[in-house]
Parts: C-alpha cells; structure tokens; sequence
C-alpha cells in the first residue's frame, strides 16, 4: 500500500493527463494503467467555447484521487494561489508542488518550493513537492512536514530516465515519507529501476501519452512498477565478480 | 454591467446579480468552474450569495491535462 497523508493506494503509479493524442486514448490508458491518482493543470477557461470537453468530465471522477499541480508558477506565492484555486473546486486537497526556476530545463526553483510549501502545508494541504534529486532539500522539505517527495529522474518529459541513480538513492535511503519519482522517466524498466531501488512510487506522464501506442505503454508502466517492487521487496542477491554455479557439482554421470 | 472576466472585457446583461448567474449565463454552471473575485478565491457554496458589481475582475479557471 502507498500511503499519502491520509490516503492509501494499490496503485503505484500516478499518471499525468496531459498530452495525450485524444480523450478516447487517453481514457483507456489511465483504465489499463490502474492508477489511482491523476494529475491535472489549472488554467483558465475559455468562456467563448464552454462546450469544449474536458477529460475531467468523461471519467468518474470518484474513482481517482486528483493531484493538481501548481505548474506555471516561478513563485511560492504564485504556487500558493493556483494551489487555493484547484482546493475550492472541492474535489481534493491534496497538491503537487512544482515552482520552476528554469524555461530551459524546467528545473524546479528549490528556495520557492520550499516556500511554497511551508505556505501550503499551514492552510492544511496534503503537499506533495516536486524537486531536484538534492538530499539536503529532500530533508528540509521532509523536517516541514511534506507528505511525500518528488524528485524528478531527469528533466520533464525528456525520457532520460533517471541520471543520477547515485542521488535518488541517498534520497531513499533517508527518507521518512513516501518518495516519488517524478519526471523524465522514458522506459518501463526506467520505472522498475526507480521502484527496484525502494521509491514508493512513479509519477509519469510523456512516457505514456507521447508513446506511439499509449494505451499498451500505460500497461507497460503499470506492469514495470509493480515488477520493481516484487524485486525490492523480494531483495535482490548480491552482486559477485566470478561466477557460482546453479547446478551441483557432485554426482555428475560420467563414461 | 461590464465585467473583466479571464482578462477581457465583458459586457453582462442586467440579470445577472450573483457568481452563479454568471456562470450560468456562460453556460458553464454545470461545469467545474473555480472562481476568482477580484482576486479573492470563492467556494463553490458561495457563488449563488456572491454579489457582481459593474467593473469586477473574475478568473474562472478550471482543470486541463498536466503532469
């Protein structure tokens, strides 16, 4: 079970909704998926065209948890209202924090989403911070009281998968709220790395709905993570530098 | 009245008093439409006693695909 905040999940995987080539598509890899949580955007409507769909209206919506994010903000203040905003719809509470520094890299702006989240977690938010892979912010974010930490594998949507093994595992290794890799993972076994390595869970978007067949990459995701997981749980043999033979030596029929 | 909604310049008929009416009047009343008032963030229960006066600033946003 992943346990965020008050929340419990079976699912592992939490999806991204963004992108995807049509909302038929799109339905059935978020079914095929199993996730339990989505992500969502908050921007403005457009009040010439209110018949336009919306994905939110085609599924039913109380079978998923939603996890707006504060995407489009570079400041915690920014973050803060767009986080308010997506609260009054009355549909969640919870928030993925993602305040970025960088147009280039879409980096994550450490200071402000410290900020932000601070700010979100005192008006009673179940604060979910996307970050960088830096341990020391991992801490303080954690010693606020996040409920989960999102450092990203690699930059968003560029399927890198994740670049520094080295630091997500440090973050995992301290951590005391689930970790969530969040970001630039590209592959299935990207996603069963990340789980292999004891993250909690993988929040992916591109990967499935940039995949030329979504719907079998939404399968494939699903099934990488929870492969990830057996083998974390199962723990992995130790790695040797010579080999040792599967089959006994003794009783060997001979001529 | 005349209303800034989303950044433009809206001219509303006299019959619309309330938030709600607004967003009925956009056809948008069924949706989930989050509203911001002169840059005050109203819950969905209060949009039916929220007053519009002429000049006011409304955001209405709502959820889009995103990761």
């Amino acid at each position: 079970m992943l346990k965020i905040g008050p929340y419990e999940f079976h699912s592992r995987l939490l999806l991204g909704t963004g992108k995807f080539p049509d909302f038929e598509i799109q339905k059935k890899a978020v079914e095929v998926s199993e996730t339990q949580i989505l992500t969502f955007a908050v921007r403005r409507m457009n009040i010439y065209e209110p018949s336009q769909p919306n994905f939110l209206e085609m599924i039913d919506v109380s079978k998923y948890t939603l996890l707006p994010n504060t995407a489009g903000a570079s400041t915690a203040e920014e973050a803060v209202r767009i986080a308010k905003l997506a609260k009054a719809s009355g549909l969640c509470d919870m928030i993925k924090v993602e305040v970025i520094g960088d147009p280039k890299t879409l980096l994550p702006d450490p200071i402000e989403t410290l900020k932000a989240s601070e700010m979100l977690l005192e008006e009673g938010f179940i604060v979910l911070p996307y970050t960088s892979d830096d341990v020391l912010l991992a801490k303080r974010l954690q010693d606020l009281g996040v409920h989960a930490i999102m450092p990203g594998a690699s930059p968003i949507g560029s399927g890198q998968g994740i670049i520094n093994p080295l630091n997500l595992s440090f973050i995992i290794e301290q951590a005391t709220v689930p970790v969530i890799v969040d970001a630039g993972i590209g592959t299935p076994s990207d996603a069963a790395i990340a789980m292999e390595m004891g993250a909690s869970g993988v929040l992916l978007n591109t990967a499935v709905s940039g995949a030329k067949d979504p719907v079998k990459m939404a399968l494939a995701m699903k099934l990488g993570i929870e492969a990830g997981r057996l083998g974390y749980e199962a723990g992995r043999i130790a790695k040797k530098r010579y080999a040792t033979a599967s089959s006994p030596m003794e009783g060997m029929s001979r001529v | 009245m005349k209303l800034n909604v989303n950044g433009e310049q809206v001219e509303i008929p006299n019959t619309v008093e309330k938030v709600s009416d607004l967003l009925e009047h956009l056809g948008i009343n069924e949706k989930v439409a989050i509203v911001e008032l002169n840059a005050n963030i109203l819950q969905k229960a209060d949009h039916a006693a929220t007053k519009l006066t002429n000049g006011d600033r409304v955001e209405i946003v709502h959820f889009v695909g995103g990761g």
